[in-house]
């Protein structure tokens, strides 16, 4: 048992250790068909880094969703406080403004051509009122809090300013499936020329894989080294990609430093580059996988 | 340990490389299978090793029938193989110890008990002080001889040799042979196949005599036949 594990672990030390050298052996040639790769992966890597930070970029422009709430123009004014209140401790509520009703006929007031109108109406038509900044400020988040307060007591109508949160929202729908496409086609990219890579390393170690074969190999300690060769050329492409991302982001926070947002726009999450390395860990071994798969078949 | 029972193999589009082929081969045993080039000697030697299979007849190795033995467990009945090849398939890429040290890589021997291995086989045949070498740069006694190395590197317990002596100058036939005869002694059951006799002369081993196929004499001793 104890030997049968130190054997596997030998292999694997054996194929690791000549993907290694396989890639080394020709630095400038494996250096610039990782480059290729990690450029081409770089694009969905930016795009993902860029989405993570739509929402502080939109802040830097002085937009921030926020829901209107209308107490009932009877509510009396301890009701009135004790909304204030409950909303204040609100664990989802970030900022509360509250908006007397004395306040917004004033301001109205103060409009030409509104004056007028309600200078006829005798006594104020407006409830009192509270804006609302929420902590999550996805359009779904917002529903939520909108039907939740509706429930309240004395609570009138809520309204959402969130036509343009709707609108980023679609936008960012669209950018995350554009991002996702394009990470599905450049991972087929880095599949076939995984692939083509292996392809062509096994050819040329024809007489090697044969001879293996004739002295008791299985085809598991055969494909290993190239899965490992293939697994390591996505590991590095992906690594490429990250660096590319990272000097991207590094490039733009210098000459932007001083606009909001965008100064402290943040590198790629830890998830997001470990999905990243993963993924194209993932491509590459399965471009080895799908090449040994093929290579055996015909030569077995 | 091995067994033929009524064993043929045809080839496309009607060679029958071997007819009807019926011997035995104890443990320890050395055995020369001779006969014309063309009689059916490497044949003989692919179907024990499972690079052919038999098409009608039984093949037996080590108990197991290879006619049946699952594509899966073939690399297994490999491994308590040694083969020299009548081309010896050395890389040559890979230098002398390189070369003596891939069988062990397949089953996974511990790197530093591989190396020492490694260096027995090669001080076995001779050819400790030239493991930094490549193929290329050996002839052909040497050549031959690390092919052997990497054969019984292993400890594999059936030798194969085909063609071991063709090639080489008489003295190294010589030469090889002697290391054959010491395998034996060690206990590994040695098959040679060779269209030459006068090398084994001197040793009259046992003699399968092929001829189109078919086994002409059997079993006496490597005297019966000029
Ligand atoms: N792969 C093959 N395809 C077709 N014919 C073959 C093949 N291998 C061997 N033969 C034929 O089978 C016969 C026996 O060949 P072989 O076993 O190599 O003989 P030997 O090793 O005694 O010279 C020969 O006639 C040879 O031409
Ligand atoms: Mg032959």
């Amino acid at each position: 048992m104890i030997a049968a594990l130190q054997a596997l672990l030998t292999r694997n030390v054996h194929a690791l250790n000549w993907a290694l050298r396989r890639l080394a052996a020709a630095p400038l040639a494996s250096l610039i068909s990782l480059l290729a790769i990690g450029i081409a992966l770089a694009l969905p890597a930016g795009g993902q880094m860029l989405l993570g930070n739509t929402l502080r970029i939109a802040e830097s422009f002085g937009v921030r969703p926020q829901i209107s709430l209308f107490l009932a123009a009877d509510t009396d004014r301890r009701t009135a406080e004790a909304t204030g209140a409950r909303l204040k401790n609100h664990l989802r509520v970030r900022e509360v403004r509250f908006v007397p009703r004395g306040e917004t006929l004033k301001r109205f007031q103060a409009r030409e051509g509104l004056a007028e109108v309600i200078a006829v109406l005798s006594n104020n038509p407006f409830p009192d009122a509270f804006v609302i900044t929420p902590r999550d400020d996805g359009p779904a988040a917002l529903e939520q809090l909108r039907d939740e307060f509706s429930r309240w007591p004395k609570v009138e109508h809520v309204q959402l300013d969130s036509d343009w949160v709707r609108r980023l929202d679609d936008l960012l729908r669209l950018a995350r499936a554009g991002v996702a496409l394009l990470a599905v086609l450049l991972g087929l990219g880095l599949v076939a020329t995984t692939y083509t890579t292996i392809r062509l390393e096994m050819l040329a170690r024809r007489a090697e894989i044969e001879l293996s074969r004739l002295l008791g190999a299985t085809d598991v300690y055969i494909g290993r080294p190239y899965l490992y060769l293939g697994a390591l050329q996505g590991l590095l492409s992906g690594l490429a990609a990250w660096l590319i991302v990272l000097a991207g982001t590094l490039a733009v926070r210098g000459p932007l430093g001083e606009l909001p947002g965008l100064g402290s726009l943040q590198l790629l999450s830890a998830q997001d580059s470990l999905i990243l390395m993963g993924f194209a860990t993932a491509m590459g071994w399965l471009g080895a996988a799908l090449s040994l798969f093929r290579q055996l078949r015909n030569t077995s | 340990m091995i067994r033929f029972e009524q064993v043929s193999r045809r080839y496309p589009p009607d060679i029958a490389a071997l007819l009807d082929l019926s011997f035995e081969i104890g443990a320890g045993e050395l055995v020369l299978v001779s006969g014309r080039s063309g009689a059916g000697k490497t044949t003989l030697l692919k179907l024990i090793a499972a690079i052919e299979r038999p098409d009608s007849g039984k093949v037996l190795v080590c108990g197991q029938d290879i006619g049946e033995l699952k594509s899966a467990l073939i690399p297994f009945l490999r491994r308590n193989l040694g083969l020299v090849f009548q081309d010896q398939k050395l890389l040559f890429d890979r230098n002398v110890f390189e070369n003596a040290m891939l069988p062990l890589s397949i089953i996974g021997c511990p790197a530093k008990e591989a190396a020492r291995r490694v260096r027995a086989a090669l001080d076995k045949v001779g050819l400790k002080k030239r493991e930094r070498a490549l193929p290329a740069e050996l002839s052909g006694g040497e050549q031959q001889r690390l092919a052997i190395a990497r054969a019984v590197v292993h400890r594999p317990g059936i030798l194969l040799a085909d063609e071991p002596t063709t090639r080489l100058d008489p003295a190294s036939a010589t030469e090889i042979v002697t290391i054959f005869r010491d395998f034996q002694q060690a206990g590994v059951t040695v098959l040679i196949a060779s269209h030459e006799q006068a090398p084994f002369a001197a040793r009259s081993p046992r003699r399968l005599l092929l001829e189109r196929g078919t086994l002409l004499a059997e079993p006496d001793s490597g005297l019966s036949r000029p």
